[in-house]
């Protein structure tokens, strides 16, 4: 057993005092309680798993995810939540990722090692500490009031690729930094230009890790709702959006007013509608997880 | 300008010459152009945040004094009576910090040390990655949990308890952040050579002696730098607590009272959507201004606390 080895070692050739019962008793008492603060991780996330399918399931239905929202829990759906969603998704990685990628080619593999560059890299880490409702509020003065984009979707997926961007731009570095050195220097020895290393040598092996980490992160971005509550995504909207200028809502927000209901019904819907957005941001951890975990740079 | 230029050309390594064409030496300029805009994004995204934040902070301020608002006990912008004390508001994000930290704070040491002391490597390579789903599933859901199953719970157990306290967040915030302190911590215990703990069983030590009398010590630093992380995470939270702990700005010390934090009421107020340039827009920035300094002080010593850790030569 785990204490097997302390025991025989304090034992060792001596006659076993009480004192070291003692010490033996509380190391097991010790692992013990280290197991149990594991376990009760792993609980949590049982029981937050399982009260949601308790109280959501029985309110998925194609209908559930065809309707529009309505006063009436039995007819209400999350249609314009989820297209919202789509939408956030697919503009957010479209915007962020292409972005933030270049930016760290630029910081591993261009940027002369000086204070600025010290001072950049310093700065994004930092940025990806920023709670997500100040990026609203930024999203609220520069996008919403400043550039006249109102409370579009648009609007909406600007901000929260602003929020993701240092997250991108972090894991893509240090998938970037752990390509071997001799790769760049091979490539640099046969002729190969500064673009070309980083075009055929370092990004293809950098690239798992690069779009597991842009995975995660878009991830994040579909589950955010603070900063669309500050840039005023609507609730009750029954109408998908067609362009980038039009209003929208996303899952978090019919959540968020689901939620803010006193009725029963609707807090039933609300569990239906996170059941939705779980399984999606929990299909993309889980496309990343694999990625990541399959890419041979990996430790 | 110069600068870029001057990398530009000392950039392209030596090899390049032998094959040079015009139209390889525009495309490595362009590249190279192209990626250091992309890097510029970045610089300007912080110059924004701080310059919009520090415009209209500056307007709110030339409207409420300094003073008044670091020192007032009673948070009222919305009311007929207007009256701008932030201590209630930071009150409130401090209650349900520290509250998850009472939670997370042992429960992520416990299991980071579990995970790299105790578990066999098969054990860890599932429940890592399953504890770690708890930091991704979206602060509304546990915004949801905080008012279905933690609030019936606290009410079950004290009769008293509000719709809306305190307590209920704070038991979520802490599962959230759990994660944060468990990775760092175990990443920083990970750390810690095998040879000190051979040392340490070699003088006859038990595993737990091991694991707080020499593993915790050598990798304190990266344990307090999860935790400085994970209490920025916990006060930039903003949906349990708007969901689950109310919106009463107030100073009471039970933790079963409705509170409101500074995310809180930014999230009030940006439901109202309020129109630019009243006082009350202005708001928005001197509190999203102050938890905006909060959480990048805590950010920025717990990377320093980080780095240290990290340099520190084994």
């Amino acid at each position: 057993m785990v204490t097997g080895r302390g025991a025989r070692e304090v034992g060792g050739g001596l006659e076993w005092g009480a004192g070291s019962r003692r010490r033996l008793a509380k190391a097991r008492a010790f692992e013990v309680a280290a197991l149990m603060a594991v376990l009760f991780g792993v609980l949590a996330l049982a029981v937050i798993l399982g009260d949601l399918l308790l109280d959501g399931a029985r309110h998925l239905s194609g209908q559930f995810l065809a309707n529009y929202a309505s006063r009436f829990p039995e007819q209400a759906g999350i249609r314009a939540p989820l297209m919202g969603t789509l939408w956030i998704l697919g503009l957010t990685g479209l915007m962020a990722v292409p972005v933030s990628v270049g930016a760290a080619v630029y910081l591993e593999e261009y940027a002369p090692m000086n204070w600025a560059t010290r001072l950049i890299r310093t700065n994004i880490a930092t940025l990806a500490g920023v709670p997500s409702i100040v990026y609203g509020i930024l999203g609220l003065a520069l996008f919403v009031r400043t550039l006249g984009l109102g409370r579009s979707v648009l609007s909406g997926a600007l901000t929260l690729s602003l929020l993701i961007m240092p997250i991108i731009i972090l894991t893509a570095q240090q998938a970037i930094r752990a390509v071997p050195r001799e790769v760049r220097e091979g490539a640099y020895a046969l002729g190969a230009t500064r673009w070309q290393v980083v075009r055929h040598q370092v990004l293809p092996l950098a690239l798992p890790g690069i779009v597991s980490g842009a995975i995660l992160a878009v991830s994040r971005a579909i589950g955010e709702t603070a900063p669309l509550i500050m840039i005023g995504a609507m609730s009750f909207i029954a109408f998908t959006p067609a362009s980038l200028g039009d209003p929208f809502t996303a899952l978090p927000i019919q959540i968020f007013h689901w939620v803010s209901r006193p009725q029963e019904e609707f807090k039933g819907l609300a569990a239906a509608a996170i059941l939705v957005l779980m399984a999606l941001v929990l299909t993309m951890n889980a496309a990343a997880f694999l990625i990541r975990s399959r890419s041979r740079l990996e430790e | 300008m110069s600068r870029l230029a001057a990398h530009r050309e000392g950039g392209i390594p030596p090899g390049a010459g032998l094959g040079r064409s015009g139209v390889r030496v525009h495309g490595e300029r362009l590249a190279a152009w192209l990626l250091g805009f992309c890097a510029a994004v970045s610089v300007l995204l912080t110059v924004g945040i701080v310059l919009v934040l520090t415009t209209e902070t500056m307007g709110f301020f030339s409207q409420v004094s300094v003073w008044e608002f670091v020192t007032g006990t009673r948070w009222a912008p919305l009311f007929q009576e207007k009256s701008f004390g932030i201590l209630p508001l930071l009150w409130g994000s401090v209650t349900v910090s520290l509250g998850a930290s009472l939670l997370a704070l042992p429960l992520g040491v416990l299991s980071a040390l579990y995970l790299s002391e105790y578990a066999t490597p098969g054990a860890r390579a599932l429940l890592k990655p399953l504890l770690e789903v708890l930091a991704g599933i979206p602060t509304v859901v546990y915004g949801y949990l905080a008012l279905t199953l933690v609030t019936p719970m606290l009410r079950a157990l004290f009769p008293g308890t509000g719709i809306f306290n305190a307590a209920s967040a704070s038991v979520v915030v802490g599962i959230m952040i759990l994660p944060t302190v468990m990775t760092l911590s175990e990443e920083a215990f990970r750390g810690v050579p095998r040879s000190l703990r051979e040392a340490a069983f070699s003088l006859g030590a038990t595993k737990m002696e091991v694991a707080t009398r020499v593993v915790l010590p050598a990798g304190l630093s990266g344990v307090l730098a999860s935790f400085l992380l994970a209490l920025s995470r916990a006060m930039g939270e903003t949906m349990a607590v708007t969901i689950a702990a109310g919106s009463s700005p107030q100073l009471t010390l039970n933790p079963l009272d409705a509170v409101q934090t500074l995310t809180a009421y930014i999230a009030q107020v940006g439901m109202g959507s309020p129109a630019a340039g009243t006082l009350e827009y202005r708001t928005l920035f001197a509190v999203g201004m102050t938890l905006f300094l909060l959480t990048l002080a805590m950010n920025l010593l717990g990377q320093w606390v980080r780095s240290r850790f990290r340099e520190a030569a084994w």
